[in-house]
């Protein structure tokens, strides 16, 4: 390993250290409402990144991530409800026996919750991924609806439209920003290998990248399944933060929601997405004050519901404008990208001197 | 003994028939050249031949095994490549990328090794081996440029290294001297001449810069409306009234 490598090993190491002694400061000295806006931001992240694989790294145009993210939450939920809470809730019909009795620990739950949505993201993609551009995007548009509604009209496994409260809040910021490491680390090593550069490839021409000898069909079934995971796992961590969960929850502005913090962040860019997830989750917490009642000298101006929409759809608007390929665009951030910047400086400080 | 043979090879998309029963052996280690007007049906026999249409009749052999119908990268896997008449590089990728993607299938690796950390050894082998691609080329000092970025003739360049980076044996050039001064088809020339030798191929060119096909093809066959009207070396094509009237015109044969 050179020299470089480590250096930029070690400062790796380093950040992660530091973003571990600032969960540890945050758990214990921030209010739960700044504790639930990391949550959330972690697992917006989660989701960003793995939305950005599928369609910033791949170029297929999903709308498909809230139904990924409904059978990751549902899944994971129902492993880890107690017998005792399922025959309490389920109202309107009752549960068969073998789920009823079928319970598992948090963190393999998640898993079994990511693997599932993968496996209905690969029966999805199979048919649907032959269409391409708008047509993709409008097929799994339509997926999406159908994981919905038929979660909602077979109650006796999920309760149907009543929804399933009181699931334990097992997802601290621990376990979101754990598993947001685990995503960035595997969509990462993905992207930097050969298999990133296939991805490109296929975004960029898929006909060329056939002719060079990829199956196109493969590649693009097994990004859509990695997003489809990752997808599932953002659910689950969802459902087990707010803690209830009912099907209207993920219709389809879910997705656009997601859609919204990658492209403002930059399609095909991981830094553009935790970028993105940060900005657009901090912002529309932070935009409440707009809302608030304020007074100028006497005059006294009522607040306005609402107004904070308004003010974020401007900055959208801005963004795409301003800067039409995301705030990041294409760039992702590199440790020699920060010390050349900083050398760079330092020569020039030398030069003035 | 001939590389590619395609047998009564039949194109037919609705009531048009693109090519019809065209026959064709390409010897092994020659560069051949394929010729005639717009719409001649030139690039169907390319899509023909490297699996994106499949022919309504007849067949296509590589080496005596028999490709028709198949994907695309399978026919890519047995060693064909081609380039295309309008650059089609990877434009987000830089050039290191792009020829990086042609490694990938001879690549041993599968796709689930990166985040084991098992594929360094074969990864760094292909990075190694592409920027030799790119030093041939001359393109070493750009690898690290997104490819939509280059100049023009870099692009060329870069995209017969990519399809060499798949190892083929037989080489299909679509109008690689399109765009070109004459100072430029020279060059290409001796560029394409050499990368036969290097790398042991069989070229086939679509071509409509006659000083490039009459320079460096030794067998020549030319489309008009589909069907081969004439085919053997350059001598036999100049002086073959038929492609004189169809393709070459009079003025030609003034100043060629």
């Amino acid at each position: 390993m050179s020299l470089h490598n480590m250096r930029n090993y070690i400062c790796t190491a380093l950040l992660t250290v530091i973003l571990g002694l600032f969960l540890y400061y945050a758990e214990n000295n921030l209010n739960p409402y700044s504790v639930r806006i990391l949550n959330l931001l972690a697992i917006n992240a989660i989701l960003a990144i793995s939305l950005n694989l599928i369609y910033g790294f791949t170029g297929m145009f999903s709308l498909g991530h809230a139904g990924f993210m409904a059978i990751g939450a549902y899944v994971c939920t129902l492993l880890i409800l107690t017998p005792d809470q399922k025959v309490a809730m389920w109202l309107l019909e009752d549960m068969p026996d073998f789920l009823l009795h079928l319970s598992l620990p948090f963190f393999p739950a998640v898993i079994l919750g990511g693997l599932v949505a993968m496996l209905f993201s690969l029966i999805i993609a199979v048919p649907s991924l032959r269409l391409g551009g708008d047509y993709l995007g409008i097929a799994t548009l339509g997926f999406a609806e159908i994981i919905r509604v038929v979660i909602t009209n077979i109650p006796s496994i999920t309760n149907g439209s009543l929804g399933i409260k009181g699931i334990p809040e097992y997802a601290n910021l621990w376990w979101n920003y754990g598993w947001l490491l685990f995503t960035l680390y595997f969509i990462y090593a993905l992207l930097k290998s050969n298999v990133g550069n296939i991805f490109k490839a296929i975004r960029d021409d898929e006909i060329a990248a056939r002719t060079m000898g990829v199956n196109a069909f493969f590649y693009k079934v097994l990004s859509f399944c990695v997003g489809g995971f990752f997808a599932g796992v953002g659910g689950a961590l969802t459902a087990t933060l707010i803690s209830t969960i009912d099907p209207k929850m993920f219709n389809f502005m879910l997705t656009f929601n997601i859609l919204m913090i990658v492209v403002a962040g930059g399609l095909g860019s991981i830094t553009g997405s935790i970028l993105g997830s940060v900005v657009i989750t901090i912002m529309l917490e932070w935009l409440r004050i707009v809302e608030d009642p304020f007074s100028i000298g006497d005059f006294e101006v009522a607040g306005i519901p609402g107004m904070r929409m308004v003010i974020f759809s401007l900055m959208l608007l801005l963004i795409i404008i301003f800067r039409r390929s995301g705030l990041l665009g294409m760039r992702e951030f590199s440790w020699d990208a920060v010390f050349n910047f900083f050398n760079r400086r330092k020569q020039e400080e030398w030069r003035r001197s | 003994m001939s590389t590619l043979e395609l047998k009564e090879a039949t194109m037919q998309f609705g009531g048009i028939k693109a090519v019809s029963d065209f026959s064709m052996r390409v010897p092994e280690g020659c560069i051949a050249g394929l010729i005639g007007p717009n719409g001649a049906g030139k690039t169907t026999v390319f899509n023909m031949i490297t699996g994106f249409y499949t022919p309504t009749r007849g067949r296509i052999l590589f080496n005596g095994l028999p490709i028709t119908g198949m994907p695309p990268h399978e026919i890519c896997k047995t060693g064909i490549a081609r380039t295309f008449q309008n650059i089609r590089l990877f434009e987000g990728s830089s050039a290191l990328q792009n020829v990086m993607v042609g490694f990938h299938v001879r690549q041993k690796n599968s796709w689930w090794m990166p985040p084991f950390y098992l594929h360094l050894k074969e990864e760094k082998q292909i990075r190694n081996q592409a920027m030799d691609l790119l030093v041939r080329f001359g393109l070493d000092r750009v690898a690290h440029m997104p490819a939509g970025s280059l100049p023009y003739g870099a692009q060329r360049r870069l995209e017969i290294a990519r399809a060499l980076a798949t190892r083929p044996s037989f080489l299909l050039l679509d109008e690689p001297a399109a765009g070109m001064n004459p100072q430029e088809s020279t060059e290409l020339m001796s560029l394409i001449t050499n990368v036969r030798n290097d790398f042991n191929l069989t070229i086939l060119l679509i071509e409509h810069d006659m000083k490039v096909v009459m320079g460096v093809c030794s067998h020549i066959w030319v489309l008009e409306y589909g069907i081969c009207i004439a085919e053997g070396d350059p001598d036999h094509i100049r002086n073959n009234p038929k492609v004189i009237e169809a393709y070459l015109g009079e003025e030609y044969l003034k100043y060629a």
